[in-house]
């Protein structure tokens, strides 16, 4: 089994894809903070954190935002658990990767050396800031897609006035993503059925190349056969989305709070 | 190559967005021409094949594995405008549906990868393969440096950006507040990965591909792709030509608005403003100060001395630069024009 290491891992990539899909269904079903609240002013409420998150340049108001990042998760219902495993242990991995020189190498005070290398007090702020900033982030907008239907952002980006031709795209895009992800999942295990032993590198990377070929041709078919329909249904090129969204009393309340959250901490964090 | 939220400053996130929105507007003009109706599904389905392939792990040599982004193979099938739109949308999706980069520098991945990657794919592919007698081999190895090239360009683009942080974001002690590494970290850092893994990963699946579709659907390589493109160049005609002059004059007429900022670039017009009551050298240096007077231009400071009137004058070199474009851009058509006579 060790000569199909790159097609099982590539198997992997593609359940991994549909489970998370399976857990962002569940999550925005439940009832929380977050989804209390009408998508467009989710979305705007978090992009505007986002945006305080990337401005703020003092640790101190990053890490307060990160608190708060975490309430909002939590009192959305989010599993702890996802977000450990899916958020902070990723982040943490990578970007504590990509941080961890810049302990060593940014000039300054130095705190702690062995005498061939020393840590110093900006390197540390300089990491840390990074890391917690990225955490910060990326738990905000975890949240954001985990409590609210794909459909549900789509509308909330329509009313940010991206083009209904764009919102269109990113719909019927995320649709055959799931389909392409099945249909590419059953030609690897079919071909994984057919074969025994250990097939050498350069054999799997034809058998990769082959299917991406094989599903490329099957897109281009299928891009036809889905414009034959909506040209039977009588679509001319002009997009209609349906607006059904309410923006209560609540909504503009939780946007209020939002922005103003935003604002002092771009204003302290400055 | 996804950079996450946080890495870039807010202000590099703007600018980024910016050139993004005006690739995006001009890629969405260019392909409804092409396609028409037909564009949003096409775009979408590819964009969902182009996220799928993202996903492919293939084997590299060292025992690891990379995966393609499907840059090259995008623009080949699609031309350059589809496969913007195409790796952008999946790398919207990727990033708000997926958390896989961040959404404030969403602008910025969709520049380095799909506006960048296509446009380098496209010279590249256009270059080596589409020009020419189309030989089958031909065409498979240019598709690879086609890919392997623009994987590289992209991940030269992001080195820049992560690199130009600490230089511009800092605070009064110098600690960067951003991404920590200068240039000359960033740089190679990006780079080496993407020499030696990541392009290869790319190059090998769009040659791949290639091959295969040679052989079972060679009318995505030749009708539907590059055709369609050159095609719906065609088709764009005098129209689309006819705006860009409209806007040029406009732009040319505006120049002298220029005048109206006050000060000059700082050191952008002589040697000795480095050291004026501005400048930080208190002496210039002396290879400055030799290589200042090497070459001295015909018109100065965009004033050319012949000229009484400022706003004129400005306005003359605008014109004066154009038409020099112009000319050059004559010559290279008519050099084209001799060359496909002879191949015919």
């Amino acid at each position: 089994m060790k000569g199909h290491t790159a097609v099982e891992a590539t198997l992997r990539s593609f359940t991994r894809a549909l489970s998370r899909a399976l857990i962002s269904e569940e999550v925005a079903g439940r009832r929380g903070l977050l989804q209390a609240l009408d998508p467009r002013a989710r979305l705007i409420g978090i992009l505007t954190l986002v945006v305080a998150v990337a401005a703020s340049r003092r640790i101190e108001v990053v890490g307060v935002l990160f608190v708060m990042a975490c309430a909002l998760a939590l009192l959305s219902r989010v599993p702890l658990k996802t977000l450990v495993l899916r958020v902070w242990l990723i982040v943490l991995g990578f970007t504590g990767m990509i941080a961890i020189p810049a302990l060593f190498t940014t000039p300054g005070r130095v705190v702690m050396s062995n005498g061939f290398l020393s840590i110093t007090a900006q390197g540390v702020l300089t990491a840390g800031l990074l890391v917690l900033r990225v955490e910060t982030a990326v738990t905000l907008t975890t949240t954001l897609v985990l409590c609210t239907p794909w459909t549900h952002i789509l509308k909330a980006l329509r009313s940010l006035r991206v083009p209904t031709e764009v919102i269109a795209m990113l719909a019927m895009t995320h649709r055959y993503i799931f389909l392409f992800i099945e249909v590419a999942q059953q030609m690897f295990e079919s071909r994984q059925s057919r074969v025994i032993g250990t097939l050498p590198a350069g054999e799997q990377r034809r058998v990769l190349a082959r299917t991406a070929g094989v599903l490329m041709s099957k897109s281009i078919d299928l891009s036809n056969e889905v414009f034959l329909a909506m040209q039977s249904r009588g679509f001319l090129g002009e997009v209609h989305l349906l607006h059904d969204f309410e923006f209560r009393f609540r909504d503009g309340v939780g946007v209020a709070a939002f922005v103003a959250c935003a604002v002092v901490a771009i204003w302290a964090g400055r | 190559m996804h950079i996450p939220d946080g890495y870039l400053s807010p202000s590099t996130c703007a600018t980024l967005y910016a050139c993004s929105v005006g690739g995006w507007y001009t890629a969405l003009k260019r392909v409804k021409r092409v396609f028409f109706s037909r564009a949003i599904p096409l775009i979408s389905v590819f964009a969902a094949f182009s996220f799928v392939l993202m996903m492919f792990n293939l084997p590299l040599p060292g025992g690891t594995t990379g995966h393609a982004v499907g840059i090259a193979i995008a623009t080949i099938v699609l031309g350059p405008s589809g496969s913007i739109l195409a790796i952008s949308i999946a790398l919207a999706i990727q990033a708000l549906f997926f958390g896989d980069g961040g959404i404030t520098t969403l602008g910025a991945n969709c520049f380095n990868m799909a506006i960048v990657g296509s446009l380098v794919a496209h010279v590249c592919y256009k270059a080596l393969a589409a020009s020419g007698d189309r030989n089958p081999k031909r065409q498979i190895i240019a598709a690879a440096i086609a890919g392997y090239v623009a994987i590289n360009a992209s991940a030269l683009f992001t080195a820049i950006e992560f690199g130009i942080q600490p230089l511009l974001f800092h605070d009064a002690m110098g600690t960067p507040l951003y991404a920590p590494y200068s240039l000359k970290i960033a740089v190679p850092a990006m780079m080496i990965g993407h020499l030696t893994l990541a392009g290869i990963a790319e190059a090998a699946i769009t040659a791949g591909m290639v091959a295969f579709l040679q052989k079972s659907n060679p009318g995505l390589l030749l009708d539907k792709g590059m055709g369609v493109a050159a095609a719906g160049q065609a088709a764009l005609g005098e129209r689309s030509l006819r705006g860009l002059w409209i806007a040029t004059a406009l732009l040319m007429v505006l120049t002298p608005l220029g005048i109206l900022a006050t000060g000059t670039a700082w050191g952008e017009w002589s040697a000795a403003e480095l050291s004026g009551s501005g400048g930080m050298a208190q002496v210039v240096p002396s290879g400055l100060q030799r290589l200042a007077s090497f070459w001295t231009a015909p018109f100065p400071r965009y004033a050319p001395s012949f000229i009484k009137s400022e706003p004129f004058g400005y306005a003359l070199s605008g014109m004066f630069g154009v038409g020099l474009l112009f000319v050059v851009y004559l010559l290279f058509a008519r050099r084209k024009g001799a060359q496909t006579g002879r191949e015919r």
